[in-house]
């Protein structure tokens, strides 16, 4: 876990809250599988209650289908949810038009996981940069796009090529400089160093925690990796079929976690530690309880009377 | 046929190596994407072959499958055991006689390996008619869905009359796991079989592959960019890089007492837990270079904090072949 932020400590007792979430729903409709019933339809987030403070490191863990990124999509206001309410700092985004929803991407920004998906191709570095600041009609300067080339470790010279011309660690790096371009103060990031090679995730994982210090971030980090949230997050709340199932410090999860799939979730992943203490694959399912380990972990619901 | 014969004269041998790639080089055009690979494979022995993406593990996995893509030569030699020919010169005929029976191999991405239009369990049962190990048709149906039931895929009778795309990432990775050992290879190649598997789901395959083969003695041989998952499976391990293997050895001694400086590197980064008193990990500067364009020399010497003069010319290797070091300046006391 990364060292306590400064800001903590400076701050009174109530730390701001951020995002309020208070019974998230968000349900997708399927493609219809017979012509007589209503189409099936999936619920992805199921009752979330969640609070984000001011200064947090918020890590949200789950396997895929568990609904972890479309929490975070509804976070950012990119996906409208089925009901329930998510407030940040107090004003709801539910139901609001993407035009009311200035404020919020002046001062929230995503990091995805795939650069090579987020970043338009046919840009160059330093319009991909600068696009942000221009959408909040602050346009620019050559000055800003140099400060957050900085940043971020990549050498000024890259403003004028694109994309294509970094490798994935760069790219990522170039996502995160556009992030802060309109310097928010919430980062979103939805497994933002899962596509990259392990020499190169430490580089990134190192910068975001470097950033989150220096620019006073709160972050919400989406990962189906348990031992990189609990190395980047101070708190940490467990995904499972569209529900939390557990929430507490990064340090109580890893190692002493509560609910039955926590355990499972902590058991399965393989360790250099543990394998050098002898663990066998067998080892790694040992823990985990038979039920647990089922494979269809996205919720389907019911069927609907025609 | 002869080489089966020569396989039943010691079959199971513990002394002779199911599998050993000599020198191994792949190259397009100009580039050498692959040079001097060289290790070997016991029965029942698991090998780990680490490496970051671009290091030339996949390559080295089509290379002995003999599946490399077109415009890609291969030089060297790879040796079954039991086939005096080396696998590099044989005709197309005779490997596909041997993939699928003695070579086993399970890819990454199943939906693209398994056929779409055809049931998995008819899938499964090829595998065995194909290479005439069952000849009776009800025989092999019953034995596809005994391969899928030991795979523990529940209900097999069902899945076997299920398309691929009607499964899960981690039924299908299984599906292909049955259709790799159905009939008992030598050699079972895995290459990042779990990358896009859930840990769970992970857990339960990576056992299901140390069980399978071990009940078959097969030798083999894991791919991987995932250091723990490596050394969880893996007794031996291969650390590739730039299309070298960079250090060789027991999985303890190599991960507890790495002399290269790549390897010190990689095992750094990949522990989470070991980071300094800021809170930072450890890192190797750079990254890996694209396609091929690796220093010459030492393929690592511009990412190496102990690279110099040189290091301009490649360091060969010291020590046994399964446990030793391509470095000038390797850590620790020499091994003898």
């Amino acid at each position: 876990m990364w060292p306590a932020g400064t800001r903590a400590g400076h701050r009174m007792a109530e730390p701001e809250v951020i995002y309020d979430v208070r019974d998230l729903v968000c349900r997708f409709r399927q493609p219809r599988t017979s012509l007589r019933h209503r189409s099936p339809s999936l619920t992805a987030v199921d009752r979330v209650d969640l609070q984000v403070t001011a200064g947090q490191r918020f890590g949200l863990v789950g396997e895929s289908g568990s609904g972890k990124s479309t929490l975070l999509r509804c976070l950012a206001a990119l996906q409208q949810p089925t009901s329930g309410s998510v407030r940040f700092r107090g004003q709801e985004l539910v139901g609001r038009r993407d035009r009311q929803l200035r404020f919020l991407r002046g001062d929230v920004q995503v990091v995805f996981q795939d650069p090579m998906a987020s970043l338009d191709p046919r840009m160059r570095v330093r319009e991909l940069i600068a696009e942000p600041l221009v959408a909040q009609r602050a346009p620019g300067s050559h000055e800003r796009v140099d400060e957050l080339l900085d940043a971020v470790g990549l050498p000024r010279g890259s403003a004028s090529r694109y994309p294509h011309q970094f490798s994935g660690g760069q790219r990522q790096r170039i996502a995160i400089a556009r992030a802060l371009a309109v310097r928010p103060s919430v980062l979103l990031a939805d497994e933002p160093v899962s596509a990259l090679d392990v020499s190169v995730r430490a580089q990134i994982l190192n910068l975001l925690q470097d950033l989150v210090e220096r620019f006073d971030l709160t972050l919400v980090f989406v990962s189906h990796d348990l031992a990189v949230v609990r190395h980047v997050c101070d708190t940490v709340a467990v995904m499972r079929t569209g529900q939390l199932v557990e929430r507490g410090s990064a340090e109580a999860i890893a190692s002493e976690p509560q609910h039955p799939y926590t355990q499972a979730l902590v058991a399965a992943v393989p360790t250099l530690r543990r394998a050098l203490d002898g663990a066998t694959p067998s080892t790694l399912l040992r823990d985990v309880p038979s039920d647990t380990a089922s494979e269809s972990l996205v919720r389907r619901d019911p069927p609907e009377p025609s | 046929m002869s080489a089966d014969a020569l396989a039943a004269a010691h079959p199971q041998d513990p002394s002779v190596s199911v599998l050993e790639v000599r020198d191994l080089t792949v190259a397009t055009g100009g580039h050498t994407l692959l040079e001097d690979v060289t290790f070997s494979l016991g029965p029942g022995e698991r090998v780990g072959l680490i490496g970051e993406s671009g290091s030339g593990k996949s390559l080295t996995a089509l290379a002995v499958m003999g599946l490399l893509p077109e415009g890609l030569t291969a030089g060297g030699t790879v040796q079954l055991r039991g086939v005096e020919t080396d696998l590099l010169r044989i005709g197309e005929r005779e490997r596909s006689g041997l993939r699928g029976r003695r070579l086993g191999m399970v890819f990454q991405e199943p939906m693209t390996a398994l056929n779409p239009l055809m049931r998995v369990g008819h899938q499964v049962a090829e595998v065995l008619r194909i290479h005439g190990t069952v000849d009776d048709r009800e025989d092999a149906t019953r034995r596809a869905q005994q391969l899928l039931a030991d795979v523990e895929l529940p209900d097999p009778v069902r899945i076997a009359r299920r398309y691929p795309h009607q499964l899960s990432g981690g039924q299908r990775q299984r599906v292909m796991l049955a259709m790799a050992l159905a009939n008992g290879p030598d050699v079972l190649i895995c290459d990042e079989p779990t990358t896009a598997l859930d840990v769970t789901v992970q857990a339960q395959m990576l056992q299901l592959i140390a069980a399978g083969v071990a009940d078959r003695t097969s030798g083999l041989l894991f791919i991987s960019h995932d250091l723990p998952v490596v050394a969880t499976v893996c007794e031996r391990l291969l650390v590739l890089y730039g299309g070298r293997i960079v250090e060789a050895g027991p999985t303890h001694q190599l991960l507890t007492r790495p002399r290269h400086p790549y390897t010190e590197g990689l095992l750094a980064a990949s522990d989470l837990e070991a980071v300094d008193d800021q809170g930072r990990l450890p890192t190797i500067p750079g990254a890996v270079p694209p396609d091929g364009r690796f220093p010459s020399g030492c393929v690592f010497r511009n990412r190496c904090p102990r690279g110099d003069e040189a290091c301009t010319v490649w360091p060969g290797w010291t020590g046994r072949e399964d446990h030793g070091v391509a470095c000038w300046y390797p850590s620790g006391a020499p091994h003898g």
